[in-house]
């Protein structure tokens, strides 16, 4: 029996440049980074403040990074894509083999969809959620940790998948019975699953922490109805994971058992059924949509209130419109696959339910026009995104109601219609949605705001990019075009397929403008330094803080005596010409830093890579290290240290230094 | 619907009642009665461990029903194969029942002796449980290793696999807890009966006893069902 189980050297791709050579460059960036910061000796500041940090602000920002990092990971395999169609036009081939081009579409889904959207949005609510509900941190805090760590792994796992051995060729969604051994016999759908099992533990976890986070714990005061929007539809979104993950964790355990054990759960033969595959992963997968998507609507709807300089038109309307979505999410599933032939009834009712969505959706644009209205209104960098957002959904969204009609969608199943589609309300909702939670809530992590004119160019680039790659693909797709072409040999098609190709262009250029605003930030921080930790003249608790805030968020809780706690606690101090007086500061207990997340992370990739490639002995060791983890970190006494009163002190007291009576007079008075 | 209160009216509210919250432990866990509605400000600890834990057993009820879905769909496909009816030995299976059943109740009677700090009696109510639960993997582990070795393994047929997944992904959970139950005895025979040890012991007693529910949905839908059928 071989020690490394099916690994050899024929897995490294040494005939394949292009995943080699751009592996070699993502790798050599990473050991350099990794080489710089210990010959400055960041490493023990790094492992003490960060890797092992429990803080949810932290942990939120490393969500940010992971994501931030495998966006450009998928923007890059986009880029092939689009580049590979304009290039193999009329018989050409273009530089992509057909089994390369295929592990391309396939990672840039999993890889957009699973490490590059979730990880942003659990990110920005995991930073957000516990400063507007007013609270020092989440319910379980080294749960989190491991949470993102989980993550990482899988991230890991599928960028480890480039140079040693291969992705799957079945697209994000890996449809039996092609995913199933006798037609993918390769280890490239064992990447796929092993990669999300372990991730998918992760966002459970986060699932499971904010919604008892955001149903328990909140500041003395704030009901249900006083909390920010922002927190309803993180609320929303992760009863979703709560309720849709277990499902993707089922679907994929049996589509394992069918390629590891044999069993015929999706096979073609014994009686398996694989449109049962697409049914489970569907249930899962519709959901997940507006996992993605609330959030995204919480940020918008803070922003429009923040720069409209008005409380959120129709609060309790976007309330119900939310619960709504996430409820009637878990019935519209079928639709992602009418052509299966259940009949007119069924697809009737699926139909229906999916346009039906549309009407909650729409009691949300309408409420953030209204918000708009009669206030005063700010261009900043997240409300532009903000505004680009609501022209791009809108499409988007209708192209969506056009899709749910059962004889369309028979058409343009499978189209680039359906491609365009589902981009449209992807990078128009929930890519533009934390864009403008990246540009609003950065100043509120670290301190300083972001450049505003390279914003706005990032902005602008990106929007018109946007345009520019989508709607083509709506007029191929309506043509007949199908999704996931290697060559083309359709004339007509070549105008649109080209023009694509040059908004992917224009977005790149919307990448480096944001990549630059970044550095151009940190260069100038001291110009944009955000001195009272209320940048933006904000309304909810998360700007009563400084900026960065302290570890224990508040000093003292605050009392939330209506919504918008914190435009009402400003209020009062204008109307007085002055902060309320200093509280009583008392020490506060904060949870201990712990490396078990980084922990068992290592291990459980460990365990992945050899699930993967059946070395069975490195998977038994990785199990008893992750259960010897548990154990250890159950046994741990001292989980929780004191913070000084003094110390609370202090940083209150700069923090009211900064806000003294020349800042309350430059705010706006109430009218 | 009520009348929400207009900016002016919070700002007021302020004024007259000052910002801060009060009478929070250092820890911004609020009183012993909150219990997270609002009012209170945060529950406490107690209350945000057992209230996410369910929230993990209702996750982990939501995986189990894709694995109900898929026997409920898969339950005819027994390709020519042997069906439940064939298979089914329901004495064996009423008698791990019986065990999964009565250790559900040792486990109650085990956080009964904890609540009470009466360490021998807690430790002896949790070996009896957790001896059920080994009665009941040996029996289940019988019950897969006569059917494998009889050429109805889950390789059989559609049938099969989904009965093998299905009631070998309850039989690992026990499995699991049974290690989770190992390690909660050593820490309650070296630790002691600590706030933060009684609150594992809670989430011990929801996880068993979740188990014993999802256990009478599967002997009542693969075996009673299926050996009748």
């Amino acid at each position: 029996m071989n020690l490394l189980g099916k690994l050899d050297w024929s897995a490294i791709p040494l005939d394949q440049p292009i995943p080699l050579i751009a592996s070699a460059v993502a790798g050599g960036a990473v050991v350099a980074v990794l080489v710089y910061a210990w010959t400055k000796g960041w490493w023990p500041y790094l492992w003490h403040e960060w890797l092992t940090s429990v803080d949810h602000k932290r942990v939120g920002v490393m969500y940010v990074i992971l994501a931030c990092l495998m966006l450009l990971r998928g923007f890059a395999d986009a880029i092939m894509m689009r580049s590979q169609q304009a290039l193999a036009l009329h018989g050409a081939a273009g530089y992509l083999p057909p089994e390369h081009y295929d592990q391309v579409f396939s990672a840039h889904g999993t890889i957009m969809i699973f490490f590059g959207a979730m990880p942003f949005v659990i990110g920005l609510m995991n930073f957000v959620v516990p400063l507007q509900l007013g609270v020092r941190d989440v319910a379980f805090p080294t749960l989190n940790s491991t949470g993102f760590w989980l993550t990482a792994s899988g991230a890991l796992l599928v960028n480890i998948s480039l140079v040693i051995g291969e992705f799957a060729r079945t697209g994000w969604l890996p449809y039996p019975p092609l995913s199933e051994l006798a037609y993918s016999p390769g280890v490239g759908v064992d990447y796929y699953l092993w990669a999300l099992q372990i991730s998918g533990i992760g966002t459970l976890t986060t699932g499971i922490n904010l919604v008892t986070t955001i149903l328990k714990m909140r500041a003395p005061g704030m009901s249900y109805l006083r909390m920010p929007m922002f927190c309803w539809t993180s609320l929303a979104s992760n009863l979703l994971i709560v309720a849709a993950f277990p499902i993707l964790t089922a679907t994929l355990a049996m589509l394992t058992l069918d390629r590891y054990l044999g069993f015929h759960f999706f096979t073609n033969e014994a009686g398996g059924n694989p449109m049962m595959f697409v049914n489970l992963i569907w249930a899962w997968g519709h959901p997940e949509v507006y996992i993605l998507v609330l959030p995204a609507f919480g940020i918008f709807s803070e922003v429009f209130s923040t720069f409209s300089a008005k409380p959120l038109f129709g609060y309790r309307s976007m309330v119900m419109a939310t619960l709504f979505i996430c409820l009637v999410s878990f019935v519209v599933w079928l639709h992602h696959f009418f052509t299966m032939g259940a009949g007119g009834d069924v697809n009737a009712f699926f139909g229906i339910s999916t346009s039906i969505i549309a009407v909650g959706t729409g009691v949300k644009v309408y409420n953030w026009l209204f918000t708009m209205y009669g206030g005063r209104v700010r261009f900043s960098v997240p409300m532009l995104w903000a505004l680009g957002f609501v022209v791009t959904f809108v499409i988007g969204g209708m192209t969506g109601v056009l899709l749910a009609v059962p004889p369309a969608d028979f058409v343009l199943h499978n189209s680039m219609f359906l491609v365009a589609h589902f981009h449209n309300v992807i990078i128009g909702g929930v890519l533009f949605g934390v864009f403008a939670g990246y540009e609003y809530w950065f100043p509120k992590a670290f301190g300083f705001r972001l450049h505003e004119g390279w914003g706005k160019t990032a902005f602008w680039l990106t929007l018109t990019g946007f345009v520019a790659t989508f709607t083509p693909l709506y007029i191929v797709g309506l043509e007949g075009m199908t999704r996931r072409l290697q060559h083309i040999d359709n004339p007509l098609w070549d105008p649109w397929i080209l023009l694509s190709g040059l908004g992917t262009v224009i977005i790149f250029l919307g990448v480096v403008s944001q990549i630059v605003q970044l550095v151009v930030s940190i260069r100038m921080r001291e110009q944009l330094r955000d001195v009272t930790g209320d940048p933006w003249d904000g309304r909810s608790l998360e700007w009563v803080t400084p900026s960065p805030p302290p570890t224990f968020n508040f000093p003292v809780l605050y009392d939330v005596h209506g919504e918008e706690a914190y435009w009402g606690i400003k209020q009062a101090a204008i109307a007085q010409e002055k902060l309320h007086q200093e509280p009583d500061y008392h020490a506060i207990e904060m949870p201990r830093n712990s490396p078990t997340g980084i922990i068992t992370a290592f291990f459980a990739s460990f365990m992945g890579f050899a699930l993967i490639w059946h070395i069975w002995w490195m998977v038994a060791l990785g199990f008893v290290g992750a259960y010897a983890t548990f154990v250890i970190f159950a046994w741990r006494d001292e989980d929780e240290y004191e913070i000084p009163a003094e110390e609370v002190a202090r940083v209150d007291r700069a923090r009211r230094e900064a806000r003294g009576p020349e800042w309350l007079a430059t705010l706006e008075r109430p009218a | 619907m009520s009348q929400t209160a207009t900016p002016s009216d919070i700002a007021a509210a302020y004024i007259q009642h000052g910002p801060y919250g009060v009478g929070h432990d250092p820890h911004g866990h609020g009183h012993r009665e909150a219990r997270g509605h609002g009012s209170g400000g945060p529950a406490p600890k107690r209350v945000i461990i057992g209230y996410g834990f369910w929230i993990f057993l209702l996750s982990d009820i939501v995986m189990f029903s894709g694995f109900f879905a898929a026997y409920a769909v898969l339950a005819h496909a027994t390709a020519g194969g042997p069906t439940g009816k064939d298979l089914f030995d329901l004495k064996r299976v009423g008698i791990e029942t019986g065990c999964l059943l009565a250790s559900s109740f040792t486990c109650g009677l085990a956080y009964v002796a904890a609540t009470m700090k009466k360490q021998l009696q807690t430790q002896f109510w949790m070996l009896v449980t957790g001896l059920l639960g080994l009665v009941f993997v040996i029996l289940e582990v019988l019950e897969f290793y006569e059917m494998v070795v009889a050429g109805a393994g889950p390789t059989r047929s559609a049938f099969l696999s989904a009965f093998f997944a299905l009631v070998g992904c309850h039989g690992l959970h026990v499995t699991v807890g049974g290690l989770w139950l190992g390690t909660m005895m050593a820490q309650i025979w070296f630790k002691g009966f600590r706030p933060h040890i009684m609150r594992r012991l809670l989430c011990f007693n929801l996880f068993w006893h979740a188990l014993d529910i999802i256990w009478v949905a599967l002997f009542t839908i693969v075996y009673l069902l299926g050996a009748g059928a």
